[in-house]
């Protein structure tokens, strides 16, 4: 086939775009499921309201927040190629040195003798379960969202894709996990967001390619 | 146009195509192939692919441009995009071949500006050869508008189907066979 035969194919078929956030849709779907399945499944604690004046608390909330407007942003711009990405890579560090520093302020204001519960917590595989399984339909979605997208690199977009999900079923499910401690967000929430980043990159290589 | 130059052409004639100019997204995709094909032949020239992989890689840009039109921001510029693109199907091309980019194709962008030639006439190219996978229906449309210059409405009376039928089957058997290059490059 000729180039100039595939341009004949090609103009008979002119693209006709609506622009508009359409394309988002998915996404949306995904992220009410999951809160959907929230409200179904699962309740605040008992003690929000004492909770929510506490700074481990809105910390662990506020770095899950963070780490997905930081995904989000880094995503919308690998999605269409050929922009440029900015700092936004950076902003995804910001949520990290966040509970860093939690985990710093932990570890000199409690006794060592107290670590290894704050870090063992009361339910590290209820985390390990819960936020996975909430990801799924956000992941899902982002996926199908993607697909409709141009990103150059399904791999890493993939990965991204995952931790935008992974950390907003965190913020979920950090309402109804009693444990604020930093030394245990840090640990099993980040690995929780991790599996689902780990599933997404997988997600990405057998359907963001294009 | 002569005076414009080509971002401002290229974002003018794609924006006008996005808004159901057919006209406009012909002369943009006429325009588009020649520079491409300097572009895509520098990018590639170091790793000694034949020209028929170079026209491959063109084609196969001109197809994603199509499929993925909806992603180019037509508030930003439009060049940046198109090479990206190119790249991108550049180094698809390149990991079929087993060999690796060495000069970065955005960096071209710039050389752009060449003295037009005529095509290379490929006679057999990867994209054809993919064409007779694709199921009947989706494959005469095609073959009667790309290889014998048939309109949408000559296509649709000498196949005895609806012009809205011809226009699904042709959007679907390009869509199709982009995913039978994607396919054949893993």
């Amino acid at each position: 086939m000729r180039t100039e035969d595939l341009i004949n194919a090609l103009a008979a078929d002119p693209p006709a775009v609506r622009p508009g956030p359409g394309a988002l849709l998915p996404l949306a779907a995904g992220i009410a499921i999951m809160i959907l399945g929230y409200g179904i499944l699962l309740d605040a604690r008992p003690d929000i309201a004492e909770a929510a004046r506490s700074a481990a608390f809105i910390l662990k909330l506020a770095a899950a927040a963070l780490l997905a407007v930081a995904a989000a942003g880094t995503l919308v711009r690998l999605a269409r190629p050929g922009r440029s990405i900015g700092p936004w890579p950076y902003a995804l560090l910001l949520p990290i040195l966040l509970l860093g520093g939690g985990v710093v302020a932990t570890i000199a204001g409690t006794p060592a003798s107290d670590w290894g519960a704050r870090l063992v917590g009361t339910n590290a595989l209820a985390c390990l379960t819960v936020i996975p399984a909430l990801a799924a339909a956000p992941l899902a979605g982002a996926i199908v969202w993607l697909r409709s997208r141009a990103p150059t690199r399904p791999a890493s977009v993939g990965a991204l894709a995952g931790i935008l999900a992974g950390s907003l079923a965190a913020v979920l499910y950090g309402t109804t996990c009693i444990d604020d401690s930093p030394l245990f967000v840090a640990t099993w929430y980040l690995l929780a967001i991790a599996t689902v980043a780990a599933a997404g990159a997988l997600l990405g290589q057998r359907f963001l390619r294009w | 146009m002569l005076l414009l130059d080509r971002e401002t052409e290229w974002s003018l004639l794609m924006r006008a195509a996005l808004d159901g100019d057919g006209e406009a997204y012909a002369r943009f995709l006429r325009s588009l192939a020649h520079p491409l094909r300097i572009l895509v032949g520098r990018g590639l020239a170091r790793a000694r692919l034949s020209p028929g992989d170079v026209e491959d890689v063109v084609q196969e840009t001109l197809l994603a441009i199509h499929l993925k039109a909806a992603t180019w921001d037509r508030s930003g510029p439009i060049v940046p995009w198109i090479a990206a693109i190119a790249r991108h199907k550049a180094v698809d091309m390149l990991r079929r071949r087993h060999r690796r980019l060495e000069v970065a194709i955005d960096d071209l962008v710039g050389d752009w500006e060449v003295a037009e030639e005529n095509a290379p006439q490929i006679t057999r190219s990867e994209l054809q050869t993919l064409l007779s996978r694709l199921p009947d229906r989706q494959q005469q449309v095609i073959r009667s508008i790309s290889l014998d210059g048939g309109t949408i409405a000559s296509t649709a009376s000498a196949l005895g189907i609806s012009e809205g039928a011809v226009r699904v089957g042709l959007h679907r058997g390009l869509k199709a066979l982009a995913d039978q290059a994607r396919k054949a490059g893993s």
